[in-house]
């Protein structure tokens, strides 16, 4: 019985090693392209692939950071945020925003309230961990499906813009948009 | 004591308030009285109007904030109560009416009465320090009084009949509630003094 367990917990380790590192550089592009564009405040639930980007904001003066219990209520802070004339930017995982589409159908798309989301796109190409899989499987159908525009962020020399465009498209149409932070963007 | 009442007694508080509250028939009873430009009805969304709330007072540190939430909406989302202690927003005050009851949805018992949970516990167990549960109109309107003058986050937690008004219906709709409630703060902080 325990041989059998252990057999399977080898079977369930991931193919690649575990040295993953969360890029600094990009980080701090990205982070910078947040500031550029504009934006004072990020809620966030704070996720591995955004641990460095956080703690830019969290030592950043200038960004307030609010950081929830569950990536819904962004969606509620987002909207505060939105009627008080604050330019906000939510940042969470992939799997935190399935847990906030409540939230995003029934605050944001029914009150036309815009939401510039920045979402890391855990369990796709490359993915060692499969807890993480079906989510980043579904990811692109389910933003699709809830008529959410979306972009690939993978290049660290765009990424800066698509954050600006993101900014503006979920402006001009009232609107959640998402840019999705991949790992060729996220890891080294 | 019925939350028609209580929200009639905070009524003549609300002029330069931002209100954010819940659908159903707290937002009815609100908007009966006379609806504000400074009113917003989340008529879905359940949970999220503390959020709004949160989000609202944090970045408009000058305003003063008033969330009205029940308890069918603050059960599904309790982990505002360790956002809101977390920041600790001065200018908000969280008033939930507890009814015990979905009443929107054909009055089936909540946690509340069903079980033995304790809203007002709650907050103050996620760091809430002033935290008040009241089951009467005097001892809510001093609660509300106090929380006025209290220069710190508040949650009143207030025990009411499951009655809810006879008629819904707004001649508002929800995109525009938005949009006015956006104008009336923007113009509000343009023509404040900086």
């Amino acid at each position: 019985m325990l041989a059998r367990y252990f057999r399977i917990r080898c079977l369930a380790r991931p193919h690649q090693p575990l040295a993953m590192t969360v890029s600094y550089d990009n980080s701090k592009i990205i982070f910078d392209g947040i500031k550029a564009a504009g934006i004072k405040s990020l809620s966030a639930l704070p996720e591995t692939w955004l641990g460095l980007l956080l703690q830019r904001a969290e030592a950043d003066p200038d960004i307030q950071l609010v950081q929830v219990a569950k990536e819904e209520e962004a969606v509620g802070i987002a909207a505060g945020a939105y009627f008080a004339g604050t330019p906000h930017v939510l940042l969470m995982q992939n799997h935190g925003f399935f847990g906030a589409i409540n939230g995003i159908v029934s605050l944001a798309q029914l009150y036309h309230v815009p939401l510039c989301m920045l979402i890391a796109l855990r369990g796709h190409w490359g993915e060692p961990y499969p807890w993480h899989t079906r989510g980043g499987i579904v990811t692109e159908n389910v933003l699709r499906a809830l008529g959410i525009p979306f972009e690939y962020a993978r290049d660290p020399h765009k990424v800066a813009k698509q954050i600006r465009e993101a900014w503006t498209f979920s402006q001009s149409s009232l609107s959640p948009v998402a840019l999705l932070l991949t790992r060729d963007l996220m890891e080294d | 004591m019925q939350r028609a009442a209580c929200i009639e007694m905070m009524y003549p508080e609300l002029e330069d308030k931002l209100v954010v509250t819940i659908m159903g028939a707290c937002a009815q009873e609100l908007y009966n009285l006379g609806h504000c430009e400074n009113f917003f009805y989340l008529q879905h969304a359940m949970g999220l109007a503390s959020s709004i709330g949160l989000g609202l007072a944090m970045h408009l540190p000058r305003e003063r904030v008033i969330v009205l939430d029940g308890d069918g909406s603050v059960l599904m989302n309790l982990g505002t109560f360790a956002t809101l202690a977390r920041y600790r927003p001065r200018n908000l005050i969280h008033v939930v009416f507890d009814n015990g009851s979905l009443l929107s949805t054909g009055g089936f018992d909540s946690h509340t009465t069903s079980g033995v949970t304790d809203i007002a516990a709650i907050a103050r167990g996620a760091g809430i320090e002033h935290t008040a549960l009241v089951d009467n109109e005097v001892a809510f309107g001093e609660a509300f009084v106090e929380a006025l003058e209290r220069d710190d986050l508040s949650v009143i937690v207030a025990k009411v009949a499951a009655i809810g008004p006879e008629h819904y219906g707004m001649d508002l709709q929800l995109p525009e509630n938005a949009f006015r409630f956006r104008r009336w703060i923007l113009d509000r902080a343009r023509s404040a003094p900086s």
